[in-house]
Order: structure tokens, then sequence, then C-alpha cells
């Protein structure tokens, strides 16, 4: 984190800054390449490569039965988990989730869950009793920073991807069917990361100045330009003026991604 | 559970536990609530009970989380089992590991942590009783129990949360308006210094929204914070009437 080299290297970026460069000779606003590849894992039911940057992220999705939550019957049921495996860093080491595995699966699914982008209801098969389970996990394999936007790309892509067995109750019994339905995927949230360097704001922020940087910012929005999720990391602070500006920064920046992904 | 009300605000604009859309629950703030750390803090904030314990600066444990150049903040948010209407597990939830690293991050902005090399600072939280909105409660009870333990800081820090029920920005959400509104946005903010330590948002906010929520909740936070300096001022006015 702080070695002197990371010392000399926050030197660089700053003076760079303050010229409007990055290290990368990206503009400050720009965010790296983005490469979605889809259905790479056949024995999921959906599942999404992307790369952002040098940035790759695998998200596997499972369909699974299990039972609904008391307070949302007929609900079927999200969980997202990320693993940060040790082949994407020689800073991860293999073990139970940390608090920045957590917090990035957490971040992803408060994106997809507040972004109401599941039809939930069409995953009920018996309400209170039976519903869809969906695991969507998050596999880091090469981490070159912003995991936040790889990660929350990658699970919307896979999840567009994804197929649910097709079923029928017959005298109250469960029978699964031939053939699959796709998820019923109604929005599509994007999210973006803004990150706070000296004062300067810059988005997709990599590796390099991830290490260096004072804080971060998150919004995941949705098509009608509201925002459903936001979430500050990072040691340092925002003033209320850096926050507005990020804001309008993420919801630009939707728009432009929505073009590009043709989301 | 009760059954969901139809209006979480009426038309005069009162909410249903009788507040106004800007008004704030009752807080209370005690400060060295406990007399084996080196210090601590109380808040009743609405019906949220929460104690935070601040220990060091001392030895990091374990050792290799020691930094050679700056001091090393851990923050355990907790919440007890009987804290909430259904009994909580005492294990750590994933909530919970996300909460502490939030409030962690909340706080450090305050610390001179440049100024206390291969030390460590230990903010122990426990919320007794939820009520909605207990991180922001917490992150007023734990800056209060670092001030209290003596650790320099470059301001106090205030948590406060607004967000929106039914079509209205409200401040200060509580329990049920938090699980049943349209959006929930906890802040942290350091008034002298006006600065957003912690910014979190669930739910469904236009920017317009958005931008009046920060504004309402940093106002709440200004309000916290005279109680803040006031609990210190009492605690330690106190003191030093005894010497004299």
């Amino acid at each position: 984190m702080s070695s002197l080299v990371t010392k000399v290297r926050s030197k660089q970026i700053e003076m760079l800054l303050e010229k409007g460069k990055r290290l990368d000779d990206r503009g400050l606003l720009d965010t790296r390449e983005i490469k979605i590849e889809q259905g790479v894992i056949e024995k999921a039911e959906g599942s999404a490569r992307v790369y952002l940057g040098k940035t790759q992220v695998l998200v596997g999705v499972k369909v699974g039965l299990g039972e609904p939550f008391p307070d949302t019957p007929n609900e079927g049921v999200l969980t997202v988990n990320a693993e940060l495996v040790p082949v994407a860093s020689p800073n991860f080491e293999p073990g139970p989730p940390d608090e920045n595995s957590i917090e990035l699966a957490r971040v992803v699914d408060r994106g997809i869950r507040e972004s109401k982008c599941i039809d939930n209801e069409k995953l009920c098969i018996a309400p209170g009793k039976k519903v869809f389970v969906v695991f969507v996990d998050i596999y880091v394999l090469n981490h070159d920073g912003n995991l936040i936007d790889a990660s929350a790309l990658a699970a919307m892509a896979a999840l567009m991807n994804t197929k649910m067995p097709n079923y029928e109750v017959k005298d109250g019994e469960l029978k699964m069917k031939q053939g699959y339905t796709p998820l019923p995927v109604k929005s599509h949230p994007i999210t973006v990361t803004t990150g706070k360097i000296s004062g300067h704001l810059i988005v997709d922020p990599w590796i390099e100045e991830e290490q260096v940087m004072d804080s971060r910012i998150t919004f995941a929005t949705k098509e009608d330009g509201s925002i459903c999720a936001i979430q500050k990391g990072g040691s340092g602070y925002f003033t209320p003026q850096q926050i507005l500006e990020a804001s309008k920064i993420a919801l630009d920046k939707a728009v432009e991604l929505r073009k590009k992904l043709d989301w | 559970m009760n059954e969901k009300p139809d209006k979480l605000i009426d038309k005069k604009g009162i909410r249903t536990d009788g507040r106004k859309a800007d008004e704030l629950r009752s807080v209370k703030l005690q400060v060295g609530v406990l007399s084996h750390a080196d210090g601590s803090a109380y808040i009743e904030h609405g019906k949220n009970k929460i104690l935070a314990a601040a220990f060091g600066p001392r030895e990091v444990h374990p050792k290799h989380l020691m930094q050679a150049d700056r001091m090393v903040l851990k923050v355990r948010y907790h919440m007890a089992p009987f804290s909430v209407q259904e009994r909580k597990s005492p294990a750590p939830s994933r909530r919970e590991v996300e909460l502490s690293k939030v409030i962690k991050e909340s706080l450090e902005p305050a610390l001179f942590l440049e100024l206390y090399p291969r030390t460590g600072v230990d903010v122990f939280i426990e919320v007794l009783q939820a009520d909605g909105g207990t991180r922001c409660a917490a992150i007023t009870a734990a800056a209060l129990a670092i001030a209290d333990a003596g650790v320099p800081m470059r301001d106090l820090v205030v948590g406060c949360a607004a967000g929106k029920i039914d079509d209205t920005v409200v401040l200060d959400l509580y329990d049920a308006e938090d699980k049943l509104g349209a959006a929930d946005l906890p802040v942290a903010y350091m008034p002298s210094l006006n600065a957003i330590t912690l910014l979190q948002m669930d739910g469904s906010l236009e920017p317009a929204e958005f931008e009046k929520a920060v504004g309402m909740a940093i106002e709440g936070c200004k309000k916290i914070y005279e109680m803040q300096k006031e609990a210190l001022k009492t605690k330690y006015m106190v003191v030093k009437e005894v010497e004299e």
C-alpha cells in the first residue's frame, strides 16, 4: 500500500492528473475497453466473462430450488457471492471471504436487487413453499482495478444469458420438463465507479490508481435515469459538491455505456 | 409483523411515528460510560440503543496487521441477538462485515493515521437495540468514543440518514420506513470540514431527490454534531468541577 514505490507513483499520477492525463493515456472520464463473452460455462445456467481493460471477471449463475423468504412468499431468491481467488492477484489469499469480497458481492447484489431488474414473481413455483433460487457467483480472475464495475457488468451479462428449467406442477408435485425458459430480466442497471485522487475525479480507476486513491464512489443507475444503489469506499472523503459531480458523471457514463452495449 | 400501512406519510406531511419530513428522532448521547475502555459512548437515537468503546492507541493484534508508517483503525460493528424482532445469530453476518468496513472508512478521514505509526485503535460497536439507521447512530457514538479515548481528531464524525417514503424525501428513517419506504441514504459527515465520509443508498431516487436527500442528511448531521460536542463537554466539565 504505502511502499516507497507507491509514493513515487502517487506523485507521478497526481502530476499527470493536473494536466488532465492518466498513466494509461486515458482521459479522466474515459472507461477502459469493455469486452463481454456470454455463455462461456456450459454447465452453468448462465455465465459471462467480462474484460474491463486487463481486469477479468467471470460470473456463473446456477439456478436451484429452494424456499422463499417468509416476508416475500411469492418471490424467487437472489444470492450474490464473490470470490477473490488467488490467481487474480498476488495480494489475494485463499480462505473464507474477507471484507473486500463481501463488500464487492453486496454492492453488486444491491445494484441488481434495487433496480428490480429480475421479475422475481416469475421465479415463484408454489407461494410460500417453492421458488427458484438464483445463485450469482462472481469469480475475479485478474485484478487490474475497478472490480465493482467489472463484476456488476459480468453479473448482468450472465443473468441476461441465464435459463431456468421448465417445470409443471401436477397434483401438487413438482416435475421438471424438457427445455428451458430465459430468466425474466426486465431492465439493466449500469454501475459506474469514480475514484478521487487529490481532488480529481476519475472514472474506472485501474490498479495503479486504486493503490493511491483517497476514496471511491459507486452509483448504479437505471434506464430512466434514476439511481438505485450507492456505495462510498476507501479511507478518504468527498465534499457534497464532489458527490453531486460524481453522480452526474455516473449518469452520463451509464447513458454512454448503454449505447455501446445496446442494453 | 405489522401490516403495511396505506401511507407512510399523510396529507399534512406527518409520518407514522408523528414526525414531520425533516424532523430527527430524539437523540441522547453520553460519553465515558465504560470504565475499562480508553473511551466510550452510548447513544439512544430513537429506539436505537448503541454502545461504542474505543481502545488505543495500542499495540496492533495480530502483529502482522501493523503498519510501519501509520496507525491501523479496526472497527467491529456487531448486533446483539436480542436487538431485533427475530433473534439474530451472534456470529458476524455478511451485513455486519460490510458495515464494519464502511464505518471504519467513515472514521479514518477524521484521524491523523500517519502520526501514530505501528499503533492501532480498536473500536467496538454493540447494537443493543436496532430500529433503523443503526450504522449512522453507531458512527455518531464511535466518533465520541474515539474522542473520549483522547485520540486527536480532525473533526467529529456524525451519522444521519435521509431517504424517501411514498413520494417524499424525509430525514432519519426508522425501521418501518426503512423497510417499506422507497429509498434509504445513510450519510456520515464531518461538519467543520464539509466532508462526506460515508454514503450508501438502496432503493430508487431521481437525481433531484438524491441532491435534496444529501442536503437534508447533512442538515441532520449538523444538528446531531451540536449534541455530540455538548456530550463531550458534559463529561469533561464535570471532571473540572471536581478538581477545583
